[in-house]
């Protein structure tokens, strides 16, 4: 009797099970499936303008940081879902492109693009949309309870009046550590970089694995300082939280936000129409809205919050050479820093 | 590897088939489960495994490049300090939270203080969460802006200190939930023989409690080490500087986009999985069966000074995990911690911080039925087919150690030999990827062995005279085991289909590789929002998942009892 209760209660929850499953692995094929590392809260306004402009497509982000979603596609390689890698850093399609998953697109318009921002080789196989660029995020009510100038430019942050102020990504996980890290690098040579990089691990309170992590702490004075980008500083900063978001004056390092095809894509028609809108004058109006720096020139008007002069202090970033020292330079970093791992003292 | 192959492998010479072909449909049945159950777990777990041990010698471009990946990682500086970290670590964490759970577990099977039915439901909360949950409360609590930051005497919440604090909650439920089943269930008749001999409690305690509970207190023992060393979680959030083996995949996997060298820190995390082994079986060899077929449930009397005592502990270790549960909570409806501390609801609305937001929600809730149902059946049988099952002691064997190894699978390890393992297009399994599915498999092959330890231990106190008695009356085995055994352990058979729900619930790092467009999860929602320094939404989203769990297992409590009262009559007398 007990017993088979049991059974039918068994059997009658495999069937639906079984239905649940079978249901679950169908996907709509005429969706536009996207792969982005964009700020989430961004996403749905650039979802509604594309499927206002082509009614029919349904636009699926996927939405990851910067290096998961970069680990994700070299991993799937050929047989990802996406159909479009879409805001993720220029970087990441560089190391993309050297696997061969990106199909060669050239936009309709791409050549009103400013050449920095697009892939040299014709077709190109990224296309930039736009840049963000380094920074230093500051919480003045922490820094004046605890006595802080306001740092003015990199080497400021040696200073030991920081000592266990400071928050930066660690570049073994995070692309925007790894871009500071470089920036200095191709700013001040080899020796003076390592140098100034001695002076504040000294300062830093701990690494982080995301890159705007560090701001969002500095915005909520668990860490004062932040070693961040200016986005997100400009961003706490409208939403009110005490961030001042300064542009060290010795020069700052940037990367650039990319999309590229991909090949063998499903969708590869609706891909393709993404990218088109993904240049046009409207779309590089509303990259414009939070970052300061966008692909259509001509376009871009100053962000409020953002600091000023900083367009002027991005410094000549060659990607190539970044990308191919990357490897010497993070063990370098990890053999003089990360082994170091006893937490801080105050 | 086929059936046929492992059959080959194992050698049955012919005696054994004629053996085979005597003892009828049973032994058929028998042998089929246990194959079937072995093929499953190699086709989950040791090809994807190889798939990436493969990756481990390839280089970037997928050429073959021996012990170059290995040589590289074992002359890196930062080694021997990640390895002395992690043991450190979950050394400490595995004495700690094992003694913690002990008494605990004490407190709630072998005394008569009150409550004891609110404690373990308390208790359990933690599992209900998030690893990340419990890293981001403690820097609410001790961080620099902490509101309890004297505590630490200026010591840092970010290192060993605020891991461990954060493992020792994450993984308490976890050892209390297999201590209490190896106290729970004891003959009475020894204390009641220890008591007419006059013999002094903490002899009673030394010669019959601690003996009895010795297999739990092992399986709790090696669960801990194996879930601290291999969580990535807590010291990703919490970890500051100090480098633990799976912070290290991590960096390597996401910071560097380096497989190779991921997948070498995985193998070299699978080691304590060997450990662990031998040291499992080590110990079940001389575990007796408690419950023999005339045992007498063991019901506490009262005594005043020990129930008193365990009661403050009780009340302790509730006032600790409540805790840290309860600052999450508040930091969720908090507006902007620490300048404006208006209440708000704002941090719920995730469609508005994230385009998956409130659905990944739904896509959790759909993950965790799924397995709960699906990995229960499947636990249950394996569990049963190692310790009841009688023929077949090599295959057995081969299945035990399957089941126990994927403890000591880092879920990024696991998730990431998926990807190799499933994405090819050459694998006739491939048309999983991208759905459902593989979550499930995932997060079953992922949470398989302590819920295979829990299943084990509570068929392990059923004396084997039942079979006996059942096979000399030709009843087949499987009537025994549905009329017997599943009543029997049916509160270990909801507390497994409990743990697989809430597992599922939280689970990240296995899936994190894994999840499509349409099957985003609650919890991977979780850790993108941390990642980008929303806490406050974090908290909130872990907040959700909690309060789904609590939700959910109210409703399983209440027909659990209703069916209790049926199966378990003979348990009061």
């Amino acid at each position: 009797m007990k017993s088979s209760v049991l059974k039918k209660v068994t059997l009658s929850v495999f069937g639906a099970v079984l239905a649940g499953s079978v249901f679950a692995a169908t996907a709509n094929a005429k969706d536009l499936i996207v792969y982005t590392a964009i700020e989430p809260e961004e996403l749905s306004a650039f979802a509604k303008d594309f499927e206002s402009k082509h009614p029919g497509v349904k636009v699926k982000f996927v939405r990851d940081s910067t290096g998961i979603m970069t680990a994700k596609l070299l991993a799937e390689g050929k047989n990802t879902q996406a159909d479009i890698v879409w805001g993720l850093a220029a970087t990441s399609l560089l190391l993309l492109k050297d696997t061969g998953i990106l199909e060669p697109y050239a936009p309709k318009g791409v050549d009103k693009l400013d050449k920095k921002f697009v892939d040299s080789d014709n077709p190109p196989s990224w296309v930039g949309q736009r840049a963000w660029i380094a920074s230093i995020c500051v919480n003045t009510a922490e820094a004046k309870a605890k006595n802080l100038p306001i740092p003015k430019n990199w080497a400021d942050l040696t200073k030991a009046v920081y000592k266990g102020h400071i928050v930066m990504p660690n570049p073994a996980s995070s692309g925007t550590g790894f871009l500071d890290v470089s920036s200095w690098i191709q700013m001040w040579g080899e020796e003076k970089a390592w140098k100034f990089m001695d002076g504040l691990h000294d300062n830093i309170g701990i690494y982080t694995h995301s890159g705007s992590k560090p701001c969002k702490m500095a915005g909520k004075g668990e860490f004062p300082i932040g070693v961040s980008f200016a986005y997100k500083g400009a961003q706490l900063r409208a939403k009110g939280a005490p961030v001042l978001t300064v542009a060290p004056s010795e020069g700052v390092g940037w990367d650039v936000e990319a999309f590229g095809l991909v090949k063998g894509a499903k969708n590869a028609a609706d891909a393709k129409k993404f990218a088109d809108w993904s240049v046009t004058k409207e779309i590089n109006v509303i990259y414009n809205k939070e970052y300061a720096v966008v692909a259509y020139p001509g376009v871009a008007k100053p962000v409020k919050y953002f600091p000023e002069g900083l367009l002027g202090k991005m410094i000549k970033n060659d990607f190539l050479w970044a990308a191919k020292n990357r490897k010497r330079i993070l063990a370098e970093w990890k053999k003089r820093y990360d082994s170091k791992s006893a937490p801080k003292k105050k | 590897m086929s059936v046929a192959d492992i059959s080959a492998s194992e050698g049955i010479t012919s005696s054994r088939w004629a053996r085979l072909r005597n003892g009828g449909t049973e032994s058929w049945i028998l042998l089929g489960g246990v194959s079937a159950i072995i093929v499953a777990l190699f086709a989950f777990l040791v090809l994807p495994l190889y798939a990436l041990l493969k990756k481990s010698v390839e280089d970037d471009k997928g050429n073959f490049v021996g012990l170059v990946n290995f040589e590289e990682y074992f002359s890196s500086v930062g080694l021997v300090q990640s390895i002395t970290n992690s043991l450190t670590i979950a050394v400490l964490t595995m004495v700690i939270s094992c003694t913690l759970a002990f008494i605990f577990a004490y407190g709630l099977t072998r005394t008569c203080m009150p409550f004891k039915r609110s404690f373990r439901a308390i208790a359990t909360i933690p599992i209900l969460a998030p690893s990340l949950l419990p890293a981001i409360s403690l820097v609410y609590l001790f961080g620099n802006q902490g509101i309890m930051k004297g505590l630490l005497f200026g010591e840092s919440i970010y290192g060993p200190i605020g891991i461990m604090i954060a493992m020792v909650f994450y993984i308490f439920p976890h050892v209390m939930m297999i201590m209490v089943t190896a106290l729970s269930t004891t003959d009475a008749r020894l204390y009641e023989a220890a008591e007419s001999l006059d013999t002094k409690p903490s002899r009673v305690f030394f010669t019959v409690t601690l003996p009895g509970a010795i297999y739990g207190i092992v399986s709790a023992a090696v669960v801990a080490f194996t879930l601290t060393i291999t969580d990535f979680g807590v010291p990703k959030v919490i970890g500051g500087q100090y480098n633990v083996l799976a912070t290290d995949i991590y960096k390597q996997v996401v910071g560097q986009q380096n497989f190779s060298m991921g997948a070498v820190v995985g193998l070299v995390l699978l080691i304590p999985a060997v450990f662990s082994f031998i040291i499992d079986r080590h110990v079940q060899k001389k575990q007796v069966a408690l419950l023999s077929a005339r045992a007498v449930p063991y019901h506490p009397k009262p005594h005043k000074t020990r129930d008193a005592a365990l009661l403050i502990f009780c009340i302790m270790m509730t006032v600790f995990l409540v805790g840290i549960l309860g600052m999450a909570a508040f930091a969720s409806f908090v507006t902007f911690w620490p300048y404006d501390m208006s209440f708000t609801l704002a941090h719920y609305d995730f469609d508005a911080v994230d385009p998956n937001g409130w659905s990944s929600f739904f896509n959790s809730l759909k993950l965790a039925g799924f397995t709960a149902v699906i990995g229960v059946v499947v636990i249950f049988l394996g569990a049963y087919l190692v310790e009841k099952g009688q023929s077949f002691p090599r295959l057995r064997n081969v299945f035990h150690m399957l089941a126990i190894l994927p403890m000591a699978v880092p879920g990024l390890v696991l998730g990431l030999a998926y990807v190799f393992f499933f994405s090819r297009p050459e694998n006739p399994l491939s048309p999983i990827y991208g759905t459902l599915a593989i979550l499930v498999v995932c997060t079953v092959v992922h949470f398989y062995t302590v819920s295979h330890l829990t299943m084990l231990t509570a068929l392990k106190q059923i004396d084997k005279e039942f079979e006996s008695v059942s096979a000399s009356l030709q009843v087949p085995f499987y009537k025994t085991m549905l009329k017997v055994h599943v009543p029997i352990t049916l509160p270990a058979i909801s507390d497994v289909m409990m743990y697989l729900f809430v597992n599922a619930m939280t689970t990240v790092s296995a899936v994190v590789f894994l999840y499509s467009p349409d099957t985003k999860l609650a919890a991977i929602t979780v850790l993108n929002l941390d990642d980008v320094g929303d806490t406050a939404e974090a908290a909130a989203m872990a907040m959700v998942i909690v309060a789904t769990s609590v939700t959910v297992r109210i409703l399983h409590g209440l027909l659990m009892r209703t069916l209790n009262a049926r199966h378990s009559e003979w348990r009061t007398r």
